[in-house]
């Protein structure tokens, strides 16, 4: 009975205390506060992880090196989402008062659920390579980057691999996809090319609660038979899945992931078996660039991360490094545009809009060869970037193709009308005017 | 001494029969209600936010659940559906009836609802207990396989989300990104204490009257003439009614957006976990089960940040898990019966104190 009081009581005085704290943290003056919605938990870890310490490293590496961007330090703070929309909106709620600079959710439901969201409260949404496609239309989205490319152009890309690699009129593509937004985003485009190109779509949606339970649908590919397989998987399913089409024999070199499903953290379980399996992807490979050696020693050995050593360089950890980059390219832009150091979410969105990535700024930024060339517009919110095939040889992802550039004479049109559609039965939406 | 009744007498079966027959009753309720209208003057927008909003569309869910599980004896799995239910109909009332003020599409969302809980509530007449639950579980899996694969439902959307589009009321918007959330917040209170004083009303009739005879004895109650039909399913109904109007509130005025996975099972078993945790069959069991289960990972996240000691978000996360864990088998273990006997046990002592033997 004493212990019950003394909990009881514990528990009363916890809860007494935090009704007179106040949730409005301080926030110190001179600073570049960058929120990072991170997910190290949950079935989608795996992958959340390596591109979380990327983004953090990267940013960390500047503070280290140069003492920040422009003379001030960066504040990488994370807050755990768990892939889960409404922990992310959580997470932004809480952070947004603390003069967050950009969100790079990492989740195409969280991105759904800020797109909204950014116009009201004046801080730009980077959803890099993910979220909505149709945000790549900068005059309808004024606050929302799919920087480098969307999903429907990375989509372009990979057809355009496949007609190089056999042609792809009178195939049959299967496409294998996590039932959700992400998953769905590239299922339109499908649906428009497939008569315009002359292939035929088989569709396999897996469900987040049959991530790791595929027999079904890989049963259903057997039955099919498609030519090629494209894959948009994240976390658990990928492994799952490059093991299931193993087990049925399914040829690897026609089986194509997208980037969130061709990383180490993927093929590491599948080992030898995945011998073959394509992926694209639009961020170097490996630890040969002079930026990622100054990562090495400024934070790595510095002991300043979470990251194990043996990660630094592999697909998502790079990715996520790709993702600071551009945060701390606009942000240098956003500085030199106003002549502020300090800069706010709007001036952010100036600098997304404005930065060059071109051939001598990689070399610059030490970055050669890392990823294609890449730059914003008022009205281009995807850059065109360019994405590239890899190849798993058991053991790591080779490079196999040069950078393929997505059809944006054939996406750019119905990203364009998807982008009208998003906002016709929103009255009050507030696009901008790209001279 | 706190509670003493002593000197307040009834004259009237009126007075008698109040929902709050003690004064003290009605003076801590009024300051409560005073409280809760100060919030927004005094709390960031991350309380209102990420706490008080969904704080109290999570107690009305469980005001649902508790109706049919503590107070009708029928246990459902079902829960997070039937607020899907009343998000996606209120959503496309909002689409094809724009012109009507949202706030009744909400109340309204709550009969498709309610409609669709019926049927799912059938089973209940045959069959009792685990296995009810399990055809619960059924309507579960089966609503959210319909939210996925009906795509009339979210009006083609090519992501599968719902949206909510901005809404007004007297000219202020209260859905939408550009709605404040303390709008949002006095425009939840306002319903939620409107539908908690039905649901009390409710309990004390006839009809709840007729659902604690099913709960407590259902061949007793039967052969005493009531319907176990009726009963039955005016449990479900109303329950749905209550969780599908959860469901509305939730999307259109907390989320903003969502997609199936904010119905899933889950979101039953928190809903559920509030239910035990609060109360069997009390109506101040929900509140206090939707605060504890709602807001204590807030807190916990939180709390490393207010002390100033610095952990990484991921150990937070996990260290949370563990303490919620422990906390629910903890005080399960020194109070079964939830907060709502532990509140009556605060009274209980108030009004003898300090004679603790008078």
């Amino acid at each position: 009975m004493r212990l019950k009081s003394l909990v009881m009581g514990v528990a009363a005085s916890a809860i007494a205390v935090t009704g007179t704290l106040s949730t409005a943290a301080t926030v110190a003056a001179e600073e570049l506060y960058i929120p990072s919605l991170s997910y190290r938990t949950g079935p989608f870890a795996g992958g959340g992880i390596p591109f979380a310490n990327g983004f953090a490293d990267y940013l960390n590496m500047l503070n280290a090196r140069d003492g920040g961007i422009g003379g001030i330090k960066v504040k990488v703070e994370e807050c755990e989402t768990g892939y889960n929309a409404q922990k992310g909106v959580e997470c932004y709620e809480a952070t947004k008062g603390k003069g967050a600079l950009v969100y790079n959710p990492l989740s195409t439901g969280i991105t759904l659920q800020l797109i909204p969201k950014a116009p009201v409260d004046q801080i730009p949404v980077l959803s890099m390579g993910y979220g909505l496609s149709a945000a790549a239309i900068g005059e309808k989205f004024p606050w929302t980057f799919t920087y480098p490319t969307s999903y429907w152009s990375q989509m372009s890309s990979i057809l355009k691999h496949i007609d190089a690699n056999g042609g792809l009129k009178g195939k049959k593509i299967g496409f294998i996809y996590l039932d959700v937004g992400y998953g769905k985003e590239p299922i339109p485009l499908l649906d428009q090319l497939g008569p315009k190109l002359g292939f035929e779509v088989a569709k396999f949606p897996v469900g987040v609660k049959e991530m790791q339970s595929q027999g079904s649908q890989w049963l259903n590919v057997r039955k099919e038979r498609p030519d090629w397989m494209i894959m948009w998987g994240w976390g658990a399913m990928n492994a799952t899945a490059i093991k299931e089409a193993a087990k049925i024999r399914y040829p690897m070199d026609r089986f194509i992931g997208n980037w969130w499903s061709s990383a180490h953290a993927d093929l590491k379980p599948v080992g030898s078996s995945g011998k073959g399996y394509l992926g694209a992807n639009f961020s170097g490979i490996g630890t040969d660039y002079p930026a990622l050696q100054d990562v090495i020693k400024h934070v790595i050995t510095a002991g300043n991360t979470q990251t194990k050593a043996e990660d630094v360089g592999n697909v998502l950890y790079n990715r996520g490094l790709f993702n600071a980059v551009i945060v701390a390219e606009a942000i240098a832009t956003a500085q030199k545009m106003t002549g502020k150091k300090a800069i706010s979410g709007a001036d952010m969105r100036q600098g997304l809009e404005n930065f060059k990535l071109d051939e001598a700024r990689l070399n610059e930024l030490g970055l050669g060869g890392f990823t294609g060339a890449l730059s914003g517009s008022c009205s281009d919110h995807e850059g065109a970037g360019s994405v590239f095939i890899q190849q798993w040889d058991g053991n790591t992802f080779k490079k196999v193709s040069d950078l393929i550039a997505p059809m944006t004479d054939v996406v750019r049109p119905l990203l364009e009308d998807a982008a009208n559609k998003y906002v016709s039965d929103k009255p009050n939406w507030k696009g901008q005017t790209c001279g | 001494m706190f509670y003493r009744e002593a000197g307040q007498f009834k004259t009237s079966y009126k007075a008698d029969q109040a929902i709050f027959p003690i004064l003290q009753d009605r003076v801590g309720l009024g300051l409560i209600i005073v409280l809760a209208l100060l919030v927004p003057l005094f709390g960031s927008d991350f309380l209102i936010n990420s706490f008080m909003i969904p704080f109290l569309i999570f107690a009305l869910a469980s005001i649902g659940l508790n109706i049919l599980t503590g107070y009708c004896g029928q246990l459902s799995l079902g829960t997070g559906a039937f607020m899907g239910v009343g998000a996606y109909s209120c959503y496309k009332l909002a689409t094809i009836f724009p012109e009507v003020n949202i706030l009744v599409h909400i109340l309204l969302s709550g009969f498709f609802a309610a409609g669709i809980g019926c049927i799912f509530g059938l089973p209940s007449l045959r069959i009792k207990g685990l296995y009810l639950a399990i055809t619960t579980l059924a309507a579960q899996f089966f609503l959210e396989w319909c939210f996925i694969r009906i795509p009339w439902l979210y009006n083609y959307n090519d992501s599968g989300a719902i949206e909510v589009p901005t809404r007004t009321l007297l000219g202020t918007p209260i859905t939408g990104p550009s709605s404040t959330p303390s709008v949002r917040y006095y425009v939840i209170l306002a319903l939620i204490i409107f539908l908690a004083w039905i649901a009390s009303n409710l309990i004390r009739g006839r009809i709840g009257r007729s659902w604690m005879m099913i709960r407590d004895m259902d061949i007793a109650a039967e052969l005493m003439g009531i319907k176990p039909l009726n009963a039955k399913l005016s449990a479900f109904a109303v329950s749905s009614y209550f969780c599908g109007v959860a469901g509305a509130l939730m999307v259109f005025m907390w989320l903003g957006a969502a997609e199936v996975e904010s119905f899933s099972i889950n979101v039953s078993f928190q809903v559920l976990f509030m239910v035990i945790i609060g109360g069997m069959g009390s109506l101040i069991g929900c509140f206090l089960g939707a605060a504890f289960i709602f807001g204590l990972p807030i807190f916990v996240r939180a709390l490393p940040d207010q002390i100033g000691v610095a952990i990484n978000a991921s150990t937070v996360d996990h260290i949370s898990r563990m303490v919620i864990g422990a906390l629910i088998i903890f005080f399960l273990i020194v109070e079964p019966h939830g907060f709502a006997r532990l509140w009556q046990i605060v009274k209980e002592k108030l009004r003898n104190w300090p004679f603790p033997y008078g």
